[in-house]
């Protein structure tokens, strides 16, 4: 079971760390909770959980208002453009066991979080006090970075701290200075009650995750030199999919599939050649270069939903 | 065309022996001797006006670039006649190469393009007998490799998949008989090579991979349709089956198949020949990972002239401004490696989604009511 914000605060004062704390109202975003904390010293942080494309999950913590650019994080942990996305609400609930809102690195606690992987704001450090929730979105503490150090390091971890907002090439002969953070123990998802076989399920782009979406990703990308631009395929090659069986997850790996091309279609030259028209040339490209691809898809979904039928169509003729 | 022609013939093409002596295998003098015609750009063009889609690029390239009557399949086809599909496989090893999966990929365009249904026949008795397995391996191989031929794509309310040792009996078997009536022992001697140490299983085995060319072996689909006509994809190297199978046809009162051939995926190193099964560096597997295939293309691929030139082309890429040099550069190759990674990668995906339940639902004896929707 996951911690309740009371054990996570009796554990910080039994590891013997500093921390204010402070009651409010629930709140969603950074914004709101700043509405709050007045009283407080410290310097407000924005908790991002997201996943990858091999379903392993990231918690990013950064000042509210250090620059968070998704695509670019992306590369850096080798993950590819558009490699990474707002974890879904069930990750949430089931890995770090914490309610919509409150993503905070004290989730880490969690047995259910190991393999969650911590990108922490090097902005952290210089603050003398930095704001989280403790597991829960009704409550802030705020406490140094030291404080925060002592806790990771009790749950096994190393604390590193990270410059989020450096844009680094990426590319053939440099590699993504990220990658070391990229979780190497795989992460099981508990299995949907109704599907019995898949562990992985293809999610979608729900932005519902994060407790301080303000000011998350940056409009301008930079183009990296010699990033392959191979539209990333999912892990699902060698195992089996549930989004054949599933029309949800069907049309998920779809939108999943037709965005990473919407991204790597968006570069900085492609919006300076085509400006206003930018839309209108990649609708042109995705059909190009989606349609086969897409079509297989469907043929698959179509040729499953038969066998089912077919087979139940058996079964209840032998009765 | 008797055996003893063949043997003084720079190159062998049968269905169990493809090479030649002067190094790369020379089509035209092929289609000479077999008979058959080539697939020029009037019929190209012509298939995209009936269809009204872009012709496949394997037709555009000349990857399929012989045939059989198939004018005769598009006269009629145009006056509202359908036709079916008739292709098949010889299940002799769990590893599919690309080369493999040239005919499947498209005929599955064929399909889409003309909507007609398809039978695909998996010949397990044939490699029971001419690669000496058991009976339960071929069986099995068989099923491995309906897999991988279903993750080619086809619909299931198209497509009948069938083993012979499963299916062949009834209507199927007495179109067999038939047939086998019609050829005599010289004869089919004379067009397989079989010779009198050769057990008696191979001799009456050509009937089997015949009569699925005509509609009444299937009567759960074709019933009634005795008029149907059938187009075969397949490889050049098959050639002879059809030739006996046309020969044999008017005889007992059925169409001539019509057949549209390919020539053979070249071995990645270029010279002699095709991609060998048992040559692991001369192909590229479905289940290669991508880093494979970039070892393999960069260590493997070779230009010795139009080799592998003709296999780049013959995945569409432009390489007219790519003179003759002594090997492929390196954003040829990089190019070539990105396509068939991609390629082999969505087969992948597919082939995991394949099911034993979809396998059983692809090869069941079973009506397809919307097969010419």
């Amino acid at each position: 079971m996951g911690y309740s914000k009371q054990q996570l605060l009796a554990l910080l004062q039994d590891l013997q760390i500093e921390f204010s704390q402070c009651e409010h109202p629930v709140v969603m975003t950074v914004e709101d909770q700043g509405k709050y904390v007045g009283s407080m010293e410290g310097r407000l942080c924005k908790n991002l959980f997201m996943k990858d494309k091999k379903h392993r999950f990231y918690i990013v913590s950064a000042l509210a208002d250090t620059k968070v650019d998704m695509k670019v994080l992306s590369q850096r942990l080798g993950l590819g453009k558009g490699g990474l996305r707002m974890a879904p609400e069930e990750a949430l609930i089931e890995i770090l066991q914490v309610p919509l809102g409150s993503v905070t690195p004290f989730a880490l606690v969690n047995e259910s979080a190991r393999d969650v992987s911590l990108l922490l704001d090097k902005g952290i450090k210089t603050q003398e006090r930095c704001i989280f929730h403790p597991l829960s979105n009704d409550m802030s503490i705020s406490l140094n970075s030291d404080g925060l150090d002592t806790f990771l390091k009790s749950t096994g971890r190393d604390p590193s701290y990270i410059d989020l907002e450096a844009n680094p090439t990426v590319g053939k002969d440099q590699p993504p200075d990220l990658a070391a953070f990229v979780p190497s123990g795989s992460t099981v998802l508990p299995d949907p009650p109704e599907q019995a076989v898949s562990v992985q399920s293809a999610s979608g782009n729900h932005d519902i995750a994060n407790s301080k979406p303000k000011a998350v990703a940056e409009k301008t990308v930079k183009p990296s030199n010699n990033v392959h631009s191979v539209t990333h395929k999912s892990a699902n090659a060698l195992k089996p999919s549930s989004c054949f069986t599933d029309a949800e997850k069907f049309v998920e790996e779809i939108m999943d599939r037709i965005s990473a091309r919407v991204l790597t279609e968006t570069k900085e030259d492609s919006i300076k050649q085509n400006g206003e028209e930018l839309g209108t040339e990649i609708a042109d490209r995705l059909r190009k270069c989606c349609c086969s691809e897409l079509k297989n898809l469907a043929t698959i979904f179509w040729n499953t939903a038969y066998t089912e039928g077919f087979h139940a169509g058996k079964a209840s003729s032998l009765r | 065309m008797d055996k003893k022609e063949e043997n003084t013939e720079e190159q062998v093409v049968n269905p169990w022996e493809v090479s030649s002596s002067g190094g790369k295998i020379d089509y035209d003098k092929l289609i000479d001797k077999f008979g058959c015609q080539r697939f020029d750009q009037s019929l190209v063009d012509r298939v995209q006006r009936l269809t009204g889609r872009p012709p496949h690029v394997f037709l555009r390239r000349g990857v399929f670039f012989a045939h059989r009557d198939f004018n005769e399949i598009l006269d009629a086809y145009e006056r509202g006649e359908k036709f079916y599909l008739y292709t098949g496989r010889g299940p002799s090893s769990e590893a599919l190469h690309l080369g493999h999966l040239i005919p499947f990929m498209f005929t599955k365009y064929l399909q889409d393009a003309f909507k007609v249904p398809l039978v695909i026949q998996l010949t397990d008795d044939e490699k029971c007998m001419w690669k000496n397995l058991s009976v339960e391996e071929s069986q099995r191989l068989a099923r491995e490799n309906a897999k991988d031929i279903i993750a080619c794509g086809f619909d299931i309310t198209k497509t009948f998949i069938f083993s012979d040792f499963d299916y062949v009996g009834g209507a199927f078997y007495k179109n067999m008989v038939r047939v086998a009536k019609c050829v005599t022992y010289n004869k089919v001697v004379g067009i397989f090579g079989f010779t009198g140490e050769d057990h008696i299983g191979k001799v009456s085995f050509p009937p089997v991979q015949a009569v699925p060319s005509f509609p009444s072996s299937f009567p759960h689909l074709f019933s009634g349709k005795d008029n149907l006509r059938c187009l075969i994809p397949c490889a050049i190297d098959q050639d002879p089956y059809f030739r006996m199978t046309r020969d044999v046809a008017p005889r007992i009162g059925y169409h001539k198949p019509a057949l549209i051939e390919s020539s053979f995926f070249p071995a990645l190193q270029g010279e002699n020949g095709k991609m060998s099964a048992s040559d692991p560096n001369s192909a590229i597997y479905v289940t290669d990972s991508g880093k494979v295939i970039k070892n393999k293309i960069n260590k493997y691929a070779f230009s010795g002239g139009r080799e592998s030139v003709e296999l780049h082309r013959k995945l569409g890429a432009n390489v007219e401004e790519y003179g003759a040099g002594r090997m492929l550069t390196g954003e040829v190759k990089q190019r070539l490696t990105q396509v068939l990674t991609e390629l082999v990668e969505r087969h992948q995906t597919a082939r995991s989604a394949v099911t034993d339940e979809m396998v059983d639902a692809f090869m069941s004896v079973r009506p397809l009511p919307n097969m010419f929707n």
